[in-house]
């Protein structure tokens, strides 16, 4: 197989390279990173027979333009979006053949935050800690990309090293509106009865300070118990800390691995993936499992 | 003798999985929270019995003893068990640990060699009423543990200067700490192990810091939770 490098034609807003994440460092103040909506890029990736958690490139709102110097299958899924080869409307959230020197363009949003471009043997970066994801909290990784950098692309092998999936699976639509179920603790008792009836009932938004490391809302204040300070200790993703403004935030993947905010409630996998995609403005509500 | 007058607002109990007062003379029961659906996190009555509570659950973790759990994360008063399939199956274990007051002194040490030139070194003096110069001594004479890391890889929290030297943070952040900063705040002293933003007092420097985190080491972070560390006074600095 020909090795095949990608050129940066519009990096886009924020585009950085994801896989599942570094796992097993926490205690050493490494956070996990990875793809902020997991079940996109398995998805992006099994469509090609890749591993579902190699490499890809993830969006943010404006997409991002390549150019392969050698033909590269590629599959454009998560966020909805125009993709475009050299100008002709393309396919998303299916395989496209994009050929050597032509331009894949992944256009901006039409819902959602992020999109997913996953390439036949995945983004070739050399790992860090087991992980190629770019982890903007720690600045481990690569760097977001700049336009002209240059990415390797692993050999897709022949045939493929997983079974790809025949035909294109349906794509979850981005939600109108997050529903993120949580499982409250493990510090419910720093908060008064009425915050905690409050973060099951009321809608928040989501805020335009969101980011990779956290989901940040505007809604009610959730009101403390105790005005005392909790003593640094490790938090988990999904984890809906209470700063002192007393607006939730959720932490995504970036999330710092120690914290000194009470965590109310922890949001489960499934709304994770919903969250990612949750675009500023989008209303938020928290409903409680079992 | 059992002390459980930690006095934390409110009650864990409703949010806790198999709470048993199964702890023996000499050993407060632990309480563990769920925080999510695939952690725990334990909580302790002091730094003392989370560094042993930390060091039991490695030993039982080398020993091949402890059930699948993919992070073990240290706070200052708490342990997180992220990445456990059976989490209640594992509070129920933890329920009948003893845990020691303290970790045993069998971790190895960690020498930091510094100059104490930091720009903070003279309001930290006057803090701990001394002179300047007698800051690398007070300072090097205590015996220091990683409690836990945090706030950047391989930024290790130590614990173990004496209650009446502990300093507030600086009062206005600086936007850059440079690399191998030997700071204190509150009861912690630590060593950036790059360059950040902070606002801990400064009051040395770690000649070469490339050790704290170094990427090309099987183990990347020098200071790793449970670590002993001594800090060792250099000359070459101007003070």
């Amino acid at each position: 197989m020909t090795a095949v490098e990608l050129t940066v034609v519009r990096a886009g807003a924020l585009t950085t390279v994801q896989d599942a994440g570094r796992r097993g460092h926490a205690h050493l103040g490494v956070p996990r990173s990875g793809a902020l909506d997991a079940p996109a890029m398995g998805l992006a990736n099994r469509l090609l027979g890749n591993a579902p958690d190699a490499a890809v490139l993830e969006t943010t709102l404006t997409g991002c333009a390549l150019r392969p110097d050698h033909h590269v299958t590629v599959v454009v899924g998560g966020a909805p979006c125009p993709v475009t080869v050299d100008g002709r409307p393309a396919a998303w959230g299916a395989p496209v053949r994009v050929p050597a020197g032509a331009v894949l363009d992944v256009g901006a949003v039409t819902a959602g935050v992020r999109s997913y471009v996953a390439l036949a043997g995945g983004v070739a970066v050399r790992p860090v800690l087991g992980s190629r994801s770019t982890d903007l909290l720690s600045g481990l990784g690569p760097a977001p990309l700049r336009d002209g950098d240059v990415l390797p692309v692993g050999a897709a092998g022949s045939p493929a090293p997983h079974p790809a999936l025949p035909f294109a699976a349906p794509w979850p639509a981005p939600p109108a509106e997050l529903v993120l179920p949580v499982r409250l603790g493990p510090r419910t008792d720093w908060f008064t009865p009425a915050a905690l009836r409050t973060l099951t009932s009321a809608t928040y938004r989501v805020s335009p300070h969101s980011n990779r490391i956290g989901l940040r809302t505007e809604g009610p204040v959730l009101e403390r118990a105790s005005t005392g300070e909790l003593p640094s200790e490790g938090m988990v993703l999904g984890a809906v800390q209470v700063p002192p403004d007393g607006r939730p935030v959720v932490f995504l993947h970036d999330h710092p691995t120690t914290g000194g905010y009470p965590v109310i409630a922890v949001v489960t996998e499934t709304g994770l993936a919903a969250a990612a995609q949750g675009a500023v403005g989008v209303p938020v509500r928290f409903t409680p499992v079992g | 003798m059992t002390r459980t007058t930690e006095n934390r607002p409110g009650s864990a109990t409703d949010v806790t999985p198999g709470a048993t007062p199964g702890g023996t003379s000499g050993s407060a029961p632990l309480d563990v929270r769920p925080a999510g659906r695939h952690a725990l996190l334990v909580e302790l009555p002091d730094a003392e019995r989370t560094g042993a509570f930390h060091a039991e659950l490695l030993r039982r973790r080398a020993a091949g003893t402890l059930p699948p759990v993919a992070e073990i994360v240290p706070g200052a008063r708490t342990v997180l068990l992220d990445g456990v399939p059976d989490p209640e199956a594992l509070a129920r274990r933890l329920a009948g640990w003893e845990v020691p007051a303290s970790a045993a002194d069998d971790a190895g040490v960690v020498t930091i060699p510094v100059r104490y030139d930091g720009p903070d070194l003279t309001d930290v003096a006057d803090l701990w009423g001394v002179a300047p110069d007698e800051v690398a001594a007070r300072h090097a004479s205590s015996a220091y543990r990683v409690a836990f890391c945090g706030f950047a890889p391989g930024f290790g929290y130590l614990t173990g200067l004496p209650d009446e030297l502990h300093v507030p943070r600086r009062a206005t952040p600086r936007t850059r700490v440079p690399a191998g900063a030997v700071a204190l705040a509150g009861p912690y002293s630590a060593v950036y192990p790059r360059a950040t933003p902070g606002g801990w007092q400064l009051i040395g420097t770690m000649p070469d810091p490339a050790p704290l985190w170094d990427l090309s080491r099987e183990e990347p972070a020098l200071l790793t939770p449970g670590t002993r560390v001594r800090f060792v006074p250099v000359e070459g600095g101007a003070a």
